[in-house]
């Protein structure tokens, strides 16, 4: 690796260590910690939530799968845009309204059970976990192939950077980490997508008309139909990416870090722009590294396209732009997992030890004790845990984390705002099912088992779809009304309080 | 106990808030203020906007991979050689912007009317 590759690096690990230690000196209570005291502004709160957002599955991921598949690849830019219209119109104003650092302390605003509450911790920390390894896994696979050195190394380099950040820095150096990768990402892909353009002479069209010839699918390349020729599992992954967002522990927890409501709307308004931006900008990156690397070379770094966008900025900028690109996939890794940390801890520190555990009955030392004690835990199982996986399917991870997302978490966060006779039963039968059909169905689908051995198990799979959404998100929403509809009566004094607070924001 | 330390954690939290806190006073009758006319308003207006907007991007999301998985009319091409299914999926894009901003200034008239029922239920006006 060059000198000026290395720098990248070590500028970026400095400049993340140098906001964790100022955020340090104000990270003294369990609200600093987990929501930096909620004085994130409207836009500070904005780029954060497309740092955090914007994974490495995002950029290198979509980046390859366009390159290699054309339209198909695009699906993902629509999916993980469109979700955020959800966010906006369905859940974040009444989310902030009413939570307080966890999606648990939302849902047991309405209902408080231990019950409930433990399994919205549950269903978090599965989600959290499978996005983790997913997250760690194609960290250190990228790792290892732009610095040249192991696998394990790579993992736990990314492991004790994350658990920096979050134990000494909490949300306020997690939120600026995500500040700061989202910057940069947004510059390395304008950067590459102008010198793309370039190459085409800044003609769109005849960008697409050259595109027709430039890879080994022909004129099929610019059409659907490449990659995913199942209508069904098609249609149910677009399911999952649409809802699924809105469910993603690490993605409601940015919510708390604003102070109202109006803030929370105003966040996700730049996260919009921003986030839109870049993944119109998923195009030329994958179309670039189409026509400028070829398949065959972007193939034989990695089988599932993950080294497009760096090959493609080396073939453009030579080693300095692809030292950047490594450098900021790096930085856009390590925000993610810092952001997964913290997620992860809340639902472990808060939800089980200081509310069910101790039953809120903690005082402010031992509440940042247990959080940060948590954000070890959860750092040191994923580490374990991504260095046991090493070979396992990272795409097929991420889709059963949005997924779960979308079953366990979306139905009951929907009735608990909307719902009036929704009760106790319906809140846990919701989450449970959800959760409970999303996993036996994967466990049982084309994910795990092939006739040909060639992935985890052999033989015929049992259910026909890699992605199980179009089932299991239904089965969460039937689930919760069936428990309603059998449990006792919904109490409606307690239902107009979480209707007006969550409507008026009345404290 | 349990409670004065929810207070305290969550006392660091409405300070910096700009919403109305509730006056010490008086305990908030939140059935008052739910079965209240201009509640009930509020809460009509908000769900006729919501409600069918997202039905509508959710349709118009969710028919892209229906028309592609099952028709090959996008395939067609619209401008030279860049075909519907680009343009169609352009048009996703933009819609999620116009829909953003159309929230937003929609939500700011939902936030003089939710603004008023906190004056009055400071005021006392829900007992």
């Amino acid at each position: 690796m060059s000198l000026i590759g290395l720098s990248f690096f070590v500028g970026i690990v400095a400049l993340t260590l140098y906001v964790t230690y100022i955020a340090s000196k104000r990270t003294n209570s369990a609200s600093e910690f987990y929501t930096a005291g909620g004085g994130l502004s409207g836009w500070q709160n904005g780029i954060a939530i497309a740092g955090d957002y914007l994974s490495a599955a995002s950029f290198l991921g979509i980046a390859g799968a366009i390159a290699l598949f054309g339209f198909d690849g695009f699906f993902y830019s629509i999916g993980y845009l469109v979700a955020y219209l959800v966010v906006l119109y369905i859940v974040a104003e009444p989310l902030r309204n009413l939570g307080r650092y966890t999606l648990a302390d939302m849902i047991t605003a309405r209902f408080n059970q231990k019950k409930i509450r433990g399994a919205a911790a549950i269903s978090t920390l599965t989600i959290v976990l499978f996005y983790m390894i997913a997250q760690l896994v194609g960290a250190g696979a990228l790792i290892q192939l732009l610095l040249g050195i192991d696998y394990w190394i790579a993992v736990l380099i990314v492991g004790i950077m994350m658990t920096v950040y979050v134990l000494w820095g909490g949300m306020a150096a997690t939120s600026w980490v995500q500040i700061i990768k989202a910057v940069l990402l947004m510059i390395g892909t304008v950067i590459i997508s102008f010198l793309v353009l370039w190459h085409f002479n800044f003609n769109i069209f005849g960008m697409f008309t050259e595109m027709k010839g430039a890879t080994a699918h022909g004129e099929a390349y610019l059409h659907p139909g490449v990659k995913y020729t199942n209508g069904l599992d098609t249609i149910s992954m677009m399911i999952a990416l649409v809802l699924g967002t809105a469910g993603l522990p690490h993605i409601l927890m940015r919510f708390f870090t604003v102070k109202d409501a109006k803030t929370a709307r105003s966040s996700v308004i730049y996260a919009t722009w921003i986030v839109g931006a870049f993944y119109i900008l998923t195009i030329f990156l994958g179309f670039g590294a189409a026509a400028l690397v070829g398949s065959e070379k972007i193939m034989g770094a990695n089988a599932a396209g993950n080294m497009a966008a760096p090959l493609l900025a080396q073939a453009l900028g030579g080693d300095i732009l692809m030292s950047f690109v490594s450098a900021v996939a790096f930085a856009t890794i390590l925000a993610v997992v810092a952001g997964l940390v913290l997620s992860g801890a809340s639902a472990f520190a808060h939800d089980l030890y200081g509310q069910i555990f101790k039953k809120g009955k903690v005082t402010e030392k031992e509440q940042m004790k247990a959080a940060r004690l948590a954000s070890v835990g959860v750092s040191v199982i994923s580490i374990i845990l991504a260095l046991g996986a090493q070979n396992m399917n990272v795409a097929f991870l991420v889709s059963l984390a949005f997924c779960i997302a979308a079953s366990a978490n979306l139905p009951v966060i929907i009735y608990t705002i909307y719902w009036k006779n929704f009760n106790t039963t319906g809140a846990l039968t919701a989450i449970v099912t959800g959760l409970v059909v999303a996993l036996i169905l994967v466990a049982l689908s084309p994910n795990l088992w092939a006739v040909n051995g060639s992935m985890t198990f052999t033989g015929e799979p049992l259910f026909p779809l890699t992605n199980p959404a179009i089932i299991s998100v239904p089965a969460g929403f039937i689930g919760g009304w069936i428990g309603s509809l059998i449990g006792a009566r919904a109490d409606q004094k307690k239902y107009a309080e979480v209707d007006v607070k969550a409507n008026i924001g009345l404290k | 106990m349990a409670k004065n330390l929810e207070s305290v954690y969550s006392s660091d939290n409405n300070m910096n808030s700009t919403t109305l806190s509730k006056d010490d006073s008086h305990e908030t009758n939140y059935t008052a203020i739910a079965q209240s006319p201009e509640f009930k308003e509020l809460k009509r207006k908000k769900n006729r906007f919501i409600l069918p907007m997202s039905l509508f991007f959710l349709v118009c999301y969710i028919t892209l991979p229906i028309l592609t998985s099952y028709t090959t009319i996008l395939n067609v091409n619209a401008f030279g050689d860049v075909s519907w299914v680009w343009v169609y999926s352009i048009a996703l894009f933009i819609m999620t912007w116009t829909l953003s901003m159309i929230y937003v200034r929609k939500a700011t008239t939902f936030d003089q009317e939710a603004n008023d029922i906190l004056e009055k239920e400071k005021a006392g006006g829900y007992k």
